[in-house]
C-alpha cells in the first residue's frame, strides 16, 4: 500500500517537475508546479508529517502558487521568447548539475542505518510539533512573523506604481 | 531487492529529493522567463523540504519538521518580495526575458 | 714612514674642484670657477713638493681594506716613491700651467665651468693612477682618465666630429683595457695579489721564474698600454682626439694620460724584466710606431695633427726605451717630452687663437713678426724635440738610443730605426715651424694678434723647462730612479757614447736642412713630392689604417649588431616576448570578460558550477572514499 502510493505520487512529482521544464507558457509551468506541490504534500503525509502536509497545501499550493499565477496574469507573461544568450548554461551548467546529482545520489545510496517507511509508522501530531515550536523555538517563530511583516511592506513598496506614474493623465 | 508492498526504503525518498533538486537547477539554467526561473527556485526549496522530512522521520526528530515549517515561511516571504521585484523590473524594462535584463554587463 | 705625508690630498683636491665646479659651477661667475679650478692642481703640486723627501721613500699610506675575497686582498694604498714623485711633479706642475693657460684660451666658451670640472676630474684620476699601490687602484685611475679624455675630447659635443672622436677614443681605449684586465686576472690567478710591492717581492724570491705565464701577463698589460699610449695598432684615436680644445690636447694627449702606459710598464718592470720576449715585443712595437707615425706626420697639413702624430712617435721612443730595459731613460724622456710637447701644443693653441681658429698650416705664415712670444717659445720647443744639443730631449733621446744600441743585434736595428725617426722628427717639426711662422701671410681673413698673458705665461715657463729640463736629469736620472727601477747592467764606453750623440745630432740637422730647403727656400718642395705621388697619397691618408679598421672591424660589427642583435634578439626574441606577454594579458582579459557578461543565465551556470565544486570538496572524500556512510544524530 505504502509502496504503491509512493510510486504514484513520486511519479506525479517527477512528471510535474519535468513538465515545468518543458512548457513554454509560464502559466502551464505554474500549474505543473502546483501538481508537484500537492504530490509532495501527500508524500509528507506518507512520512508521517500531517501538519506539514496541510501547511504545504495551504501555504505553498494555496498561497504562493496563487501569487505566482496572479503575477503571470498581471504581467501577461506570454510565450517564452527565443533570445540570444550565452551558451554557458549548456557547457558549464549541465555538467555541474550532473556532478551535483552524482555526489548527492551516491552519498544517499551509501547511507547506512536507514530503514523503511511503513503505513503504521508513528505520525507526528500537531501537538508534538507545537510543543517544541512554542517552547524551545519560540524566538525564531516570533522573528518569522516579523520577517513576514517586512516582506509585506517590501513587496507593497516595490510593486506599487511610482508617484510619477500615478499622476499620468488617465 | 526483495520488495514488500508495505515498505518503502527511505533512501528512495532521498533520491527523489535529489532528483527534484537537480531538476530545479536545470530549470533555473534553461528557462528564459523570469517568473519561470523563480518557479524553479521554489522547486528546489521543496526538494530540500522533502529531504528534511525524510530525515525527521528516520530519526523521529520533530526539529526536522519544524525546520521545514520555517523554510516554508521564508519561501513565502521570499516569493512575495521576489514577485514584487519582478513586477518592478517588468515596469522598468517592459520585458520578462532573462537575457534582455543585462544592464550589469561591462 | 712615521708621519703621514697626507698623500690623499693629492687626488682629493682636484676631486673637490671637480665636484664644486661640476655641481654649482654653472651658476658661479667665471672668476670663482677659475679660482677653484686653479687652486686644485696648485694645492696638489704643493703637497707633492712638501712630500718630496726621497730619503724616506717608498712611502706607503694605507687607507683601509677595499676588497677581501677569500685570500685575495686589495687595499686602498697610495705609494710615493721616486718614480711616482717624478710623474706627480710633471702631472701637477705641467697640469697647473695648462690650467692657467686654459683660463685665457677658454675664456669665451659657454661651457667654461664644465671644462674645468672635467679637467680637475682628469687630474684626480691621473694622480690616483700614479699613486696607486696596487694594480686594481691603478686600473681605477686608468679607466677614469679614459673617461675624462672622452668627456674632454667631445667637449664641443654639438659638433659631430668631436662627439665621434670622443667615442672613438673611449672605445679603442676599452679594447686595450681588455688586455689590461686579462693581465690583472692572470696576476691574481698566479700570484694571488695585485699589490706591486708584494709582486716584486714574490718575483725576487723566485729568481728562476722566467717566461711562460710572465710573458703572457706582460704582453696583456702591454696591450693595455698600446691602447692608452696610442701605439700600433691602437693609436688611431689620438689624431682624432685633436677635436678637443688645444689645452686638453696638451695636457692629456701629450703630457700625462698617454704616458700612463709608459708609467705602467715602468711600474711593473719586474715582470717585464723576466720575459725577454715581452721586452722585445715592446721595443719593436715602440720603434715601429715611432717610425710609422713620423712618416704620417711628414705630410699632414693640420698643425694639431702633426703634433698628434709626433706624440705617437715620441711615445714609441719611450716604449723603445722600456723595451731595452732602460726604464729610467724612458721616464726621463717622458718628462722632457711633457715639457716640450705641452709647449708645442699650447703654442699651437696660441697660433690658432691668433689666426682666429684656423688650423691649416697652408693658410698660415708670417706669424713670426705678428706673434713674437709665441714664435720664440715654439722655436725652443721645436729645437728641443729635434734634439738640439744640450736641450732637454737631446739628453733623453740620446739615453734611449744609446741603450738600444747596447742591447744586442735587435737593439742595433732598433737604434737605426730610432735614428731615422729622429731625422724625420726634425724634418716635420721644422716644416711646421717654417710653414707657420715664415713667409708671407697666406690667409687674408685673419688678423693675427698676440695672445693674452694668461696664455703666454705658461708658454714661457715651459720654454725654460724645455731648454733646461734636461740638465735636471742628465746622468743623474738613472741613479735617482734606481731604487724603483733597478739599474742597467750594460754600459757603453765613453767614446761610443760620444759617437752616438753626434750621430743623433747629425740626424736632426739633416732633417732640418731638408725642411729648410723645401719650405724656407721653397726650391725643392714640389720636386720631392712629385716623383712619388702614390707614396705621398699613402702618407696623407695615414696609410688608410682608419679605412682598414672601418672595413675589417667596424662594418662587420655593425652588420652583426643590425642583423643578429637587432633583428634576431631585439625584434624577434624580445619583441616576441613582449608581444606574447601582451597577448596573454589581452587574451585572458577577453576570456575573463565573458564572466561579466551581465547575462543572468551565464551567472546561473557558474553558480551551479561553484556549488558543484563546493559539494565535491566537502562531500567527495566521504562519499566516494568510504564504502558506507554513517550519519547520526545525538541520542539516536
Amino acid at each position: 500500500m505504502h509502496l504503491i502510493l509512493f510510486i504514484i505520487f513520486a511519479a506525479l512529482c517527477l512528471t510535474g517537475a519535468v513538465n515545468l521544464l518543458f512548457q513554454k507558457q509560464p502559466i502551464n509551468s505554474a500549474l505543473s508546479l502546483i501538481v508537484v506541490m500537492t504530490s509532495l504534500a501527500v508524500l509528507y503525509l506518507l512520512l508521517g508529517a500531517e501538519f506539514l502536509a496541510a501547511a504545504q497545501v495551504i501555504v505553498y499550493a494555496g498561497a504562493i502558487m496563487v501569487l505566482f499565477t496572479f503575477v503571470v496574469m498581471l504581467l501577461n507573461a506570454g510565450r517564452e521568447e527565443r533570445t540570444l544568450g550565452s551558451s554557458a548554461y549548456r557547457t558549464v551548467g549541465f555538467p555541474a548539475v550532473v556532478a551535483i546529482l552524482a555526489v548527492i545520489a551516491t552519498g544517499f545510496v551509501k547511507l547506512q542505518g536507514f530503514g523503511d517507511a511503513r503505513m503504521d509508522d508513528h505520525i507526528t501530531s500537531t501537538a508534538d510539533l507545537s510543543a517544541v515550536l512554542f517552547t524551545k523555538l519560540l524566538l525564531p517563530f516570533e522573528v518569522t512573523s516579523v520577517l513576514i511583516l517586512v516582506a509585506i511592506l517590501g513587496s507593497v513598496a516595490l510593486a506599487r506604481k511610482s508617484d510619477a506614474e500615478e499622476r499620468e493623465p488617465k | 531487492m526483495h520488495l514488500v508492498s508495505h515498505e518503502v526504503p527511505l533512501v528512495w525518498y532521498l533520491l527523489l529529493s535529489a532528483v527534484l533538486f537537480c531538476l530545479g537547477v536545470v530549470g533555473f539554467l534553461i528557462k528564459r522567463n523570469l517568473i519561470t526561473v523563480f518557479m524553479s527556485i521554489e522547486l528546489m526549496l521543496n526538494a530540500v523540504n522533502l529531504s528534511f522530512v525524510t530525515f525527521a522521520h528516520q530519526w523521529h526528530e520533530v526539529k526536522g519538521q519544524i525546520f521545514v515549517f520555517f523554510v516554508m515561511m521564508v519561501a513565502a516571504a521570499e516569493a512575495a518580495v521576489g514577485l514584487a521585484i519582478i513586477i518592478a523590473v517588468f515596469r522598468a524594462r517592459s520585458t520578462l526575458a532573462v537575457d534582455r535584463i543585462d544592464l550589469m554587463k561591462l | 714612514m712615521n708621519d703621514s705625508l697626507h698623500l690623499w690630498l693629492i687626488p682629493l683636491l682636484p676631486f673637490i674642484g671637480f665636484l664644486l665646479n661640476g655641481l654649482v659651477g654653472r651658476r658661479l661667475p667665471k672668476s670663482v670657477v677659475s679660482a677653484i679650478a686653479l687652486l686644485a692642481p696648485f694645492g696638489s703640486f704643493l703637497v707633492v713638493l712638501l712630500a718630496s723627501r726621497p730619503a724616506s721613500f717608498p712611502h706607503v699610506e694605507n687607507y683601509g681594506t677595499w676588497i677581501t675575497a677569500g685570500s685575495f686582498n686589495v687595499d686602498l694604498t697610495l705609494v710615493l716613491d721616486q718614480l711616482s714623485l717624478i710623474m706627480l711633479l710633471v702631472i701637477t706642475g705641467v697640469g697647473f700651467l695648462i690650467h692657467i693657460y686654459s683660463v685665457g684660451y677658454m675664456h669665451s666658451d659657454e661651457g667654461y665651468w664644465r671644462y674645468f670640472a672635467y679637467l680637475n676630474l682628469f687630474l684626480f684620476f691621473m694622480t690616483t693612477l700614479v699613486l696607486a699601490g696596487n694594480a686594481l687602484l691603478m686600473f681605477v685611475g686608468w679607466e677614469g682618465v679614459g673617461l675624462a679624455s672622452y668627456l674632454l675630447i667631445g667637449f664641443w659635443f654639438q659638433r659631430k666630429s668631436a662627439a665621434d672622436a670622443g667615442k672613438k677614443a673611449f672605445i679603442v681605449n676599452r679594447i686595450g683595457d681588455f688586455g689590461f684586465l686579462i693581465g690583472l686576472f692572470l696576476l691574481i690567478v698566479n700570484f694571488g695579489t695585485l699589490t706591486f710591492s708584494d709582486l716584486a717581492a714574490r718575483l725576487a724570491a723566485n729568481p728562476t721564474m722566467t717566461g711562460g705565464v710572465l710573458t703572457a701577463i706582460a704582453l696583456c698589460l702591454f696591450i693595455g698600454a698600446t691602447g692608452k699610449s696610442a701605439q700600433l695598432p691602437l693609436y688611431v684615436w689620438l689624431p682624432d682626439a685633436m677635436e678637443g680644445p688645444t689645452p686638453v690636447s696638451a695636457l692629456i694627449h701629450a703630457a700625462t694620460m698617454v704616458t700612463a702606459g709608459v708609467y705602467m710598464v715602468a711600474r711593473t718592470h719586474f715582470i717585464f724584466d723576466r720575459s725577454p720576449l715581452a721586452l722585445s715585443v715592446v721595443a719593436i712595437v715602440g720603434a715601429a710606431t715611432a717610425l710609422f707615425a713620423a712618416t704620417i706626420g711628414l705630410v699632414q697639413n693640420d698643425i694639431k695633427r702633426v703634433l698628434a702624430y709626433s706624440t705617437v712617435s715620441q711615445l714609441g721612443y719611450m716604449f723603445l726605451g722600456c723595451g731595452v730595459a732602460a726604464y729610467s731613460a724612458a721616464i726621463f724622456h717622458l718628462m722632457t717630452h711633457a715639457f716640450f710637447k705641452a709647449l708645442l701644443f699650447l703654442a699651437a693653441g696660441s697660433v690658432i687663437h691668433a689666426m682666429g681658429g684656423e688650423q691649416d698650416m697652408r693658410k698660415m705664415g708670417g706669424l713670426r713678426a705678428k706673434t713674437p712670444i709665441t714664435f720664440w717659445t715654439m722655436t725652443m720647443a721645436v729645437l728641443a724635440i729635434s734634439g738640439f744639443p744640450f736641450m732637454s730631449a737631446f739628453f733623453s733621446k740620446d739615453a734611449i738610443l744609446a741603450a738600444a744600441f747596447a742591447s744586442g743585434s735587435l737593439g742595433k736595428i732598433l737604434w737605426f730605426v730610432g735614428l731615422v725617426t729622429a731625422a724625420l722628427t726634425a724634418f716635420y717639426m721644422f716644416r711646421l715651424w717654417y710653414l707657420t711662422f715664415f713667409g708671407e701671410t697666406r690667409s687674408h681673413d685673419a688678423h693675427p694678434h698676440e695672445s693674452p698673458r694668461s696664455m703666454l705665461g705658461p708658454l714661457v715657463v715651459l720654454a725654460v723647462l724645455s731648454v733646461g729640463g734636461g740638465w735636471i736629469g742628465a746622468g743623474r736620472f738613472g741613479a735617482f730612479l734606481s731604487p724603483t727601477l733597478g739599474t742597467r747592467t750594460e754600459e757603453m764606453s765613453g767614446s761610443l757614447e760620444l759617437v752616438m750623440m753626434l750621430l743623433a745630432v747629425a740626424a736632426g740637422a739633416c732633417g732640418w736642412f731638408i725642411a729648410h730647403r723645401m719650405y724656407y727656400q721653397r726650391s725643392a718642395a714640389a720636386q720631392l713630392a712629385a716623383p712619388a705621388p702614390a707614396g705621398h697619397n699613402l702618407l696623407v691618408n695615414k696609410y688608410y689604417v682608419d679605412e682598414f679598421y672601418n672595413f675589417a672591424i667596424i662594418k662587420p660589427l655593425i652588420a652583426v649588431s643590425k642583423y643578429v642583435l637587432e633583428w634576431i634578439v631585439d625584434v624577434a626574441i624580445l619583441g616576441g616576448l613582449a608581444w606574447l606577454l601582451a597577448g596573454i594579458a589581452s587574451f585572458s582579459g577577453a576570456v575573463l570578460q565573458r564572466w561579466q557578461s551581465g547575462n543572468i543565465r551565464s551567472y546561473a551556470a557558474w553558480l551551479a558550477l561553484g556549488a558543484a565544486l563546493l559539494l565535491y570538496f566537502v562531500l567527495a572524500p566521504h562519499v566516494f572514499g568510504a564504502p558506507s556512510l554513517h550519519l547520526g544524530m545525538a541520542g539516536h
